[in-house]
């Protein structure tokens, strides 16, 4: 199996390229070592000893970086159809491969929402055009995102939707829920959850505490989110179904899916580098552009609940809900502008720096939840071993640089890490077999 | 200061230079002729996207007293109410080369979005539920002509915290003028963590008799449709402040406009322990001194920069 059949991408050449002396980290296929990895014709033909000779291939010195299995985000924003002004399938998936990825979800939030066996129909095709990296595509729970009637699930999933989600909003009504519980025992396909009861969110524009206090801003408690994912597990566990919970933001949601698993519900979720990154105490900036989303920013100890359930397996993965929106939605006050920033580029190098570089977490650890979204949405995780097609990040941990100096690859700018200092970097990106991104900066020494 | 944005970003030191500067405009209110020249060809413009009419009569007023040009714009009937964003008024505004820009909005943090795009100084005059520093300088003003200082000073706020910017703003104020501020209302109109600031909380006028201000906020009457309060009635059972509640040495404060028989009952608003109309009034003299420390005061004296501030009234100029 491999992710340029299973999900959707630009055909193209199959790559035949050698990483020189590369530090090569896959834990989940127990490599760890220096190898020269030889890649022909998109897959991964063997981790060599250094030194051996190989021609008529691409030879790229990689002595001092490190190549992991590429990563894999379960969730991000596209904004096809409809607002191609802030992201398209594209720039989304350039975007995408400049921050090490080899496959991502694009949710169904579009305008309209994506809720037709055509409309998928058409994405993939659109991805088969224009998308640098594997794409895979949602279809909503409810026909609009009115969580009132199911779409046409069976119809959707034939069509090659990898599951469904509302995204962007809850489902409020637990008897929808439920009825979409039993239809995917029908159709399958994965069914991920945006959880927040709107009734306690209310116009809520920040986490709720301290610091929404100190600035006047209507805050959104934490058991907004805490008390959806029980009832929603409670709802899978009773129809057997499967859930996914996307971007935990707080301490209480990880108890609540921790709870779930432990009472056999079959529960995957997903934290966001932000919300691993920063705390509510980021808000103070009043800068919605980089500290405006949902779900919020929340306090200190709820990041280390999120840190702590990625550690101990509780949080499956990484997924940035890489959410581009454009520069006059969030040139506004703070309670005005959109919610969402964007994360595909700099989610590595973030949690890298943020992370692992202070001990917090174990590179291998990151590596592994880097990746940990494909495995919710039954897809085959990517892999270094032998005979795997290649999908690799080869990194810098070492480069310094500064988020948004050179600019994004993204169409929109509205990144929580604009500005920041991080250190690693993602220099070449293979996806699908395919050379997907090489850093323009990163020279290239290629074989006579 | 190059603006005033919230009381949160200034030092003692500066908030007591803006009340003694404050002092000295009241001095030239008692003239005959209450104009001075200072800011004579500059222009001020005020820029309200919500109704207000203390503030911002007295801002214009302050300006025109300052002999400034004034520019007053209001959300409705200007191009805001065709749609332009508070960026694009902004730059539009700035092709008049503005020394100040006075804006009060509906949203946290707009004044400070402004400061950004703008060359002018900017006034916050209200930017949501977030900060009213005018306001919290004008009620230390009016107070300071009251007690000896506020050092040790025991104030109650009592009301619709949650969404009251002059709450947060006073209650910092007060806090950084040494005071004891003790925040009080219904548990749902207390915003979650404010304790975190320093004040305690309380959701009873029991430990009432212990302050010497009680600084009453205004209760909305659509807050009981959200379930904030059951009724105004309940509300007044538990938190009006009547002649039973205040006691006959404590004072009154409320930053208008009142919801008579709400929030106070009316025999304590017209009592002379309300200090209402000192509010109002010491509202022209303190935006005076805000405008004056911002466009006029100079780098030869840089406020607060000394720790010190002058002894007296200073002279102003001849009246224009």
């Amino acid at each position: 199996m491999s992710l340029a059949t299973t999900l959707d991408m630009r055909p193209g050449e199959g790559a035949d390229v050698v990483l020189r002396g590369a530090t090569v980290l896959d834990p989940v296929a127990g490599i760890e070592g220096v190898h020269d990895v030889v890649v022909r014709g998109g897959e991964i033909a063997e981790l060599a000893t250094p030194g051996a000779e190989l021609d008529g291939i691409e030879q790229i010195d990689a002595e001092g970086l490190h190549a992991f299995p590429a990563f894999f985000d379960p969730h991000v924003h596209l904004r096809t159809p409809g607002q191609e002004h802030k992201e398209d399938i594209e720039t989304g998936s350039r975007s995408a491969a400049a921050g090490g990825y080899c496959g991502i979800v694009a949710m169904a939030n579009t305008e309209p929402p994506v809720g037709t066996p055509a409309d998928v129909e058409a994405l993939r095709e659109a991805a088969r055009e224009g998308a640098s990296v594997p794409v895979g595509f949602l279809a909503t729970v409810t026909r609009g995102m009115e969580g009132e009637e199911l779409t046409e699930m069976g119809a959707i999933r034939a069509a090659g939707a990898l599951g469904f989600s509302d995204d962007g909003l809850p489902i409020r009504s637990a008897r929808v829920l439920r009825r979409a519980l039993q239809y995917q025992r029908l159709c399958g396909g994965t069914i991920a959850l945006h959880e927040e009861d709107p009734e306690l969110s209310g116009d809520g524009v920040m986490h709720e505490g301290p610091v929404s206090a100190a600035l006047g801003l209507a805050g959104i408690p934490a058991v907004s989110e805490s008390t959806m994912i029980a009832r929603d597990a409670a709802l899978a566990l009773y129809e057997g179904g499967r859930i996914h919970v996307q971007h935990l933001s707080a301490r209480e949601s990880v108890e609540a899916v921790g709870a779930a698993r432990a009472a056999g519900v079959q529960i995957s979720c997903e934290a966001s580098p932000h919300h691993l990154c920063l705390s509510d105490e980021s808000v103070r900036s009043l800068d919605p552009r980089r500290h405006k989303m949902n779900p919020p920013l929340r306090s200190e100890d709820d990041r280390a609940a999120l840190i702590e359930g990625l550690r101990d397996g509780t949080i499956d993965c990484v997924a940035t809900d890489h959410a581009p929106h454009a520069a006059e939605e969030k040139e506004v006050p703070f309670e005005q502008a959109a919610m969402g920033v964007t994360g595909l580029e700099t989610a590595f190098a973030a949690l890298h720096t943020e992370l692992v570089l202070p001990g917090t977490l174990d590179l291998a650890l990151l590596i592994e939840r880097m990746a940990g979204g494909a495995a919710p949405f039954e897809i085959e995780r990517p892999s270094l071993a032998p005979g795997s097609e290649a999908n690799i990040a080869l990194c810098d941990l070492g480069a310094e640089w500064t988020v948004g100096e050179e600019g994004y690859e993204s169409r929109s700018q509205n990144s929580w890490c604009a500005g920041r200092k991080l250190t690693g970097r993602v220099l070449i990106t293979l996806a699908g077999g395919q050379v997907a991104y090489r850093l323009r900066s990163f020279s290239l020494g290629v074989a006579a | 200061m190059r603006h005033l944005l919230a009381i949160d970003d200034l030092r003692r030191e500066e908030i007591e230079a803006i009340l003694d500067r404050a002092e000295s405009f009241a001095e030239v209110g008692r003239r005959d002729i209450k104009k001075v020249p200072t800011l004579r060809g500059r222009t001020v413009v005020s820029l309200f996207y919500e109704s207000s009419t203390r503030t911002s009569a007295s801002f214009e007023l302050a300006a025109k007293r300052l002999s400034a040009d004034l520019v007053s714009l209001k959300a409705a009937g200007s191009s805001v109410d065709k749609g332009e964003s508070l960026k694009d008024t902004c730059a539009t505004l700035s092709a008049y080369d503005p020394a100040a820009i006075v804006i009060r909005h509906p949203y946290a943090g707009a004044a400070q979005l402004v400061a950004g795009w703008s060359e002018a100084a900017v006034v916050n005059a209200g930017d949501g539920k977030h900060e009213h520093p005018s306001q919290a300088l004008l009620d230390l003003f009016t107070l300071r002509r009251r007690l000896d200082g506020l050092d040790g000073a025991k104030i109650w706020i009592v009301g619709d915290v949650l969404h009251s910017r002059v709450a947060r703003s006073n209650l910092i104020a007060f806090q950084a003028m040494g005071a004891e501020v003790t925040v009080c209302g219904p548990p749902a109109l207390i915003p979650r963590g404010i304790e975190q600031l320093g004040c305690a909380v309380s959701h009873s006028l029991d430990g009432l008799s212990e302050a010497d201000v009680v600084y009453a906020l205004r209760l909305q009457q659509e807050r009981m449709k959200e379930s904030f309060v059951p009724s105004l009635r309940e509300y007044a059972t538990h938190f009006q402040i009547d002649s039973r509640r205040l006691g006959p040495r404590q004072l009154l404060m409320h930053p208008g406009p009142v919801n008579r028989g709400v929030e106070l009952s009316g025999e304590v608003i017209d009592s002379p322990q309300s200090l209402m109309t000192e509010q109002v009034a010491s509202g022209l003299v303190v935006r005076m001194a805000i405008l004056y420390e911002l466009l006029a005061a100079g780098p030869e004296r840089p406020l607060g920069a000394s720790g010190e501030h002058e002894q007296g009234p200073t002279p102003i100029g001849q009246p224009a």
